[in-house]
């Protein structure tokens, strides 16, 4: 009887030279298994809350209580959004919100941009030490310049050019927009990093060439740079648009009364429930579900349009260097 | 080109003109929404602070404010002390759990696409009102106790038991145990942090690799030797921006205390006190960080 010859080379197992097994092949193989498991598992983590809130928010209180029911309600019904709706005042809370939104990102993105361009392109006396400040603007805590900037807001008088007492621009959108339009607004010092390495990493070939063509730098900026930006600009958007969008913080201190939906959203279970609202969490619950889908529904939707500049092209994005 | 010949500017005169003409808003911004706060804040917290109708008036007192935050508040101390642990804890697995999900979202597999676009989610999801709600909820409460159990394949007081055996020191066993209390709070934390290691690991020269790969390296050796060298600047990236974030995070306690402190406390002065020895502590503990860090980046020019 013949000796059995195992051999393994180049993770080939061979048995009496004849190949019976590609370690190579079955290590890819476990090593995919592996991945996928981590993958789905991750993603888990992530979308089961979401889905646990939209479908807790079509379910009644029988649902509830059912323990048969897990994630699909018996009697699904909208019940839940029509409350959130009502006691939202969705359609005047969403309008003002998108207004607001809209202004900030707006004004954020422009002078973010146009900020961080001059920080990218231009070698002027004193550029490292106002961009240290554009750092030194995003690690200060927001708690620290709120009670200067409310103060300010309240008695706003530029100092002293309006008449005594100042203006009160508390619930008024101004607390927003004045510090978007000259990028010192919440987390403005990120865009600007974010748009600046963008321009970094443009050949600077593209705008030599718009010099020698006789165009200025405002025109260069607009016409060859902007556009080639593209990538940086949406994810600049995008993150501007969510976080006002979703604000709450900044939103309860200048906007404490307003129908926005951030505030209209954090009462929405007191208001639905009146005294109850202590003694019924679930109640509550449920209607802050649908409350809460109603205001992330539109990011959702705005996200899987412009998810592909998020997942294609980070390479792009130029936040590397 | 011609209008620099009309006013007969040199190259670096018009880069300084240009320069501060494109940051001209910034300067405002700065000078008027932060800068001037920032001074003010300074003020608040060596008086005392009364609202009237027509403005505030101030008294001066001293350092009585920090004083009173410092040793008379019962709990900012403690606050203070634990935000901090928490911080060291949360950046850490943050920045494993990141660099980890980068190495895998930067693989070629099917369904690659939807993996990022299901990664990021939380960078939209998890913030403002939306975050404020759930943690308040008593559903998501419930919930997060599904996702605990899901995890629960790690018998948790075994490993405990095992690691103590094992002469763990308490530190490293309480940090284990963090992370695993946590696991969906370091997720949903992590989606910028995977965004800026991903662009990192894209921008990655193949033919580092071409070369790692005619010389015969592993992909063991490929990674050590190649992948975090090229990618430790932004590592040091990465660190900074979640400790920053973690600490002005609106649903930070202590940033909660702070502002509670304002409305319904000992006032704006205490708090503008409280709010520059938070920042302080930040400040140190971010040039700690920077000091030992730096040495250990490697920068490719």
């Amino acid at each position: 009887m013949a000796s059995l010859v195992a051999k393994v080379s180049y993770g080939k197992l061979t048995i009496n030279g004849k190949q019976v097994l590609n370690l190579n092949a079955v290590s890819s193989f476990v090593y995919r298994v592996f991945r996928f498991l981590i993958i789905v598992g991750i993603s888990y983590v992530i979308l089961f809350p979401l889905i646990v809130k939209f479908s807790s928010s079509i379910m009644t209180r029988t649902d509830i209580w059912d323990t048969s029911v897990v994630i699909i309600p018996k009697y699904p019904s909208m019940n839940n959004y029509r409350l959130a709706y009502r006691f939202m005042n969705f359609p005047v809370a969403f309008f003002n919100s998108l207004k607001l939104t809209l202004g900030v990102s707006v004004f954020q993105l422009i002078s973010c941009t146009i900020v961080a361009y001059g920080f990218a392109r231009f070698k002027f006396f004193g550029r490292g030490l106002w961009f240290s400040l554009v750092i030194f603007s995003l690690i200060i805590p927001p708690e620290m310049i709120l009670i200067p900037l409310y103060l300010n807001f309240r008695f706003f008088d530029l100092w002293g050019i309006l008449p005594d007492g100042g203006l009160n621009l508390l619930g008024t959108n101004w607390p927003f927009l004045l510090p978007a339009m000259t990028a010192a607004g919440f987390k403005n010092g990120l865009y600007i990093y974010i748009m600046r390495q963008i321009f970094k990493g443009m050949p600077k070939e593209l705008e030599e060439a718009a010099y020698v063509d006789g165009a200025g730098p405002f025109r260069t900026f607009f016409t060859v740079m902007l556009p080639g930006a593209l990538h940086g600009l949406v994810i600049v958007f995008l993150f501007s648009f969510v976080w006002q969008w979703n604000d709450f913080s900044l939103t309860s201190f200048y906007l404490p009364d307003a129908e926005v939906l951030p505030i209209a959203l954090s009462n929405l279970a007191r208001n639905v429930l009146g005294d109850q609202y202590l003694h019924a969490p679930v109640e509550g619950s449920l209607v802050n579900n649908a409350g809460s889908f109603m205001i992330i529904f539109p990011i959702l939707v705005v996200y899987a349009f412009l998810q592909r500049y998020f997942v294609e092209s980070v390479e792009r994005t130029g936040l590397t260097g | 080109m011609r209008q620099s010949r009309r006013f007969k500017l040199t190259l670096r005169q018009r880069d300084n003109i240009m320069g501060y003409i494109f940051i001209l808003p910034f300067i405002i911004g700065f000078i008027l929404f932060i800068l001037s706060p920032v001074v003010q804040s300074i003020v608040l917290s060596t008086n005392e602070v009364r609202i009237t109708s027509t403005g505030f008036e101030l008294d001066y007192i001293g350092l009585s404010n920090y004083n009173f935050a410092l040793r008379v508040h019962a709990d900012f101390v403690e606050e203070l002390v634990n935000v901090m642990r928490l911080m060291l804890m949360n950046v850490f697995w943050i920045l494993v759990f990141s660099f980890f999900a980068a190495l895998l979202l930067n693989q070629r597999f099917r369904g690659r696409l939807i993996a990022r676009v299901i990664f990021f989610l939380p960078v939209i999801m998890s913030s403002g009102v939306i975050l404020k709600l759930e943690q308040e909820d008593y559903m998501m409460g419930m919930l997060e106790g599904t996702v605990e159990e899901t995890f629960n394949f790690v018998n948790f007081d075994a490993l405990s038991s095992f690691l103590m055996r094992l002469r763990i020191p308490d530190g490293f066993m309480e940090t284990i145990a963090l992370a695993v209390d946590n696991i969906p709070t370091i997720i949903n934390a992590s989606g910028i942090q995977i965004l800026i290691f991903l662009a990192g690991l894209q921008s990655i020269s193949p033919s580092l690799y071409e070369a790692a790969e005619v010389e015969g390296g592993t992909a063991w050796e490929n990674f050590w030797l190649i992948t975090l060298p090229m990618i430790s600047p932004l590592i040091l990236t990465n660190i900074v921006y979640t400790i920053v974030d973690f600490f002005i995070s609106p649903n930070n306690t202590l940033v909660q205390m702070i502002r509670n402190t304002t409305f319904q406390g000992a006032g704006f002065g205490v708090s503008a006190a409280m709010s520059w020895i938070y920042f302080t502590a930040i400040a140190v503990i971010l040039g700690i960080t920077l000091l030992i860090f730096n040495r250990l980046v490697f920068y490719h020019e």
